[in-house]
């Protein structure tokens, strides 16, 4: 029975449709997930219960329900608008989003696309989400949207390089930028014992500002600007955004597991499991900053990037080519 | 025809047609998302010659970090939407024409010239490693006279910006 259904998954015609399923499925479900998780962890930690009705258990079909009422509502699009660029921005944001899923390495033979550059290929891929933030912001014509897209995209320029730079950070530990060799080369306890553990700060803190997560919110700063990019979107459209962000949180989790926490690795009985445990805890941290920290100032948000976590990461990065070159054990 | 060459077709047409579309629109915003797409299907021609390393650094590059940084300019001084922007005076039209066309004959005499009818085998693909091995190792000057002509450009950005 197992023998048999191994030989079908040989076929590429099998296997391809397979691996697109398991990718949508993982898609699906964790970033709901997360999401229910931020209602009910953001809920306790404000002393209140948050959804309690939705599917009987604690409110936990509450985001279902949230999709239901998105799909029923009016899809608007502004008179002023400019309708076609309207109407893509969500799926330019969304669908890189859906296709770094299928480039992480979920457990020792788990990869549905594995690449030589596949730490290149999600650094890539979340570049292009911007665009569609981007392009939502400008095509509003709503001025709380445009500067809502001038902050997103003077936060992602600055952002990006941190990112880059601990990532590169860690594909010189590792000797190589495939996601499934960084992650062999790692012990169960990944690269968080010893230098890289500044790359680790660095990337989190860079990633939670890609994603414009609180204390990195500016782009959508709700008190300033309503809702920056997303002020004129509704229905589907709406929810497309949101599931983005989702989404991003969890690919986001999942690459920093993979680069520095050692992946799907775990102290006994190695699987996508340990994978999920760590992205499910990397998702709570995001979580538990958006309700612990204010939100930053422009000015203060850029002078971190530029005066703090550049300087850090490239330093980081000249630690770690020293230890590799003079062959000094991480 | 290949798989390989009907796929560069593919890429060959869309990329041109955007490229077209990016001097043709009348509106500087679609203009900078016509260049997404060109510059994309530049990156898929990379893929095609087996060399993914150059194209997800184009993506990087160009889609992410250029492509961003033209269209945040863009919003930052004019991107009325809906009404078009035309400043296209007939002198940069022509000016424009004379660039463009020089670049298309050089760049058409000197591939030619140093190729010319000669058919390039198929190689496998680029391992990273020997990419990196090659640049570091082979080009380590033209490498580095590179970054200082980017320090030279970053220097005169800053001096241009002060304004003291």
């Amino acid at each position: 029975m197992i023998d048999a259904a191994r030989d079908l998954l040989d076929n590429y015609w099998v296997l391809m449709p397979v691996k697109v399923l398991a990718v949508l499925a993982i898609f699906l479900t964790f970033p709901l997930v997360v999401g229910y998780m931020e209602h009910k962890v953001m809920a306790h930690m404000q002393a209140r219960l948050g959804p309690m009705e939705a599917g009987r258990f604690h409110g936990v079909l509450q985001l279902v329900a949230d999709g239901i009422k998105f799909v029923q509502k009016e899809s608007i699009i502004p008179k002023a608008a400019d309708k076609w660029v309207f109407a893509l921005a969500p799926a330019v944001a969304l669908i890189p989003a859906i296709l770094v899923f299928g480039f992480i390495p979920y457990g020792p033979d788990l990869v549905p696309i594995r690449s030589d550059v596949g730490l290149f290929v999600t650094l890539a891929l979340s570049s292009v989400s911007v665009i569609g933030v981007l392009m939502a912001a400008w095509s509003s014509a709503n001025k709380y949207s445009l500067m809502g897209g001038i902050r997103a995209a003077a936060q992602l320029i600055a952002y990006e390089l941190p990112l880059v730079l601990a990532a590169a950070a860690v594909a010189m530990q590792a000797g190589s930028a495939d996601l499934a060799v960084i992650v062999e080369r790692q012990g169960w306890w990944g690269y968080i014992v010893g230098p890289l553990v500044i790359g680790f700060f660095v990337y989190g803190t860079a990633a939670l500002a890609e994603l414009t997560r609180p204390p990195f919110d500016m782009p959508v700063a709700d008190s300033e600007l309503v809702f920056g990019h997303l002020t004129e979107y509704t229905g589907l459209r709406f929810a497309f955004f949101l599931l983005t962000e989702y989404a991003g949180i969890v690919s986001q989790s999942a690459i920093a597991a993979t680069l520095f926490l050692g992946g799907w690795k775990g102290p006994f009985l190695d699987g996508p499991w340990w994978l999920a445990a760590k992205v499910l805890a990397l998702s709570f941290v995001v979580i538990w900053a958006r309700s612990t920290y204010p939100r930053l100032r422009e000015d203060q948000l850029q002078s971190f990037a530029w005066l703090r976590l550049v300087p850090v990461s490239l330093a980081l990065l000249l630690v770690v080519g020293f230890l590799k070159v003079y062959e000094v054990g991480i | 025809m290949n798989g390989q060459e009907v796929a560069f077709l593919i890429l060959a047409v869309i990329g041109g047609l955007a490229g077209l579309l990016v001097v043709t629109s009348r509106n500087v915003v679609h203009a900078a998302l016509y260049l997404v797409v060109a510059l994309a299907s530049v990156a898929g021609v990379y893929l095609l010659l087996a060399a993914p390393f150059v194209a997800f650094v184009q993506v990087i590059i160009y889609v992410g970090a250029i492509v961003v940084l033209i269209l945040f300019g863009i919003m930052l001084t004019r991107a009325p939407v809906g009404r078009r922007v035309l400043d296209n005076t007939l002198r940069a039209r022509v000016g424009a024409f004379v660039v463009g066309a020089g670049v298309f004959i050089m760049f058409t005499v000197f591939l030619g010239g140093a190729f010319g009818d000669e058919r390039i085998e198929n190689q496998g693909a680029t391992a990273t490693e020997a990419l990196g091995e090659s640049l570091f190792r082979n080009y380590v000057l033209p490498f580095e006279a590179v970054s200082v002509l980017l320090l030279a450009a970053l220097i005169g950005a800053i001096v241009l910006a002060r304004r003291d």
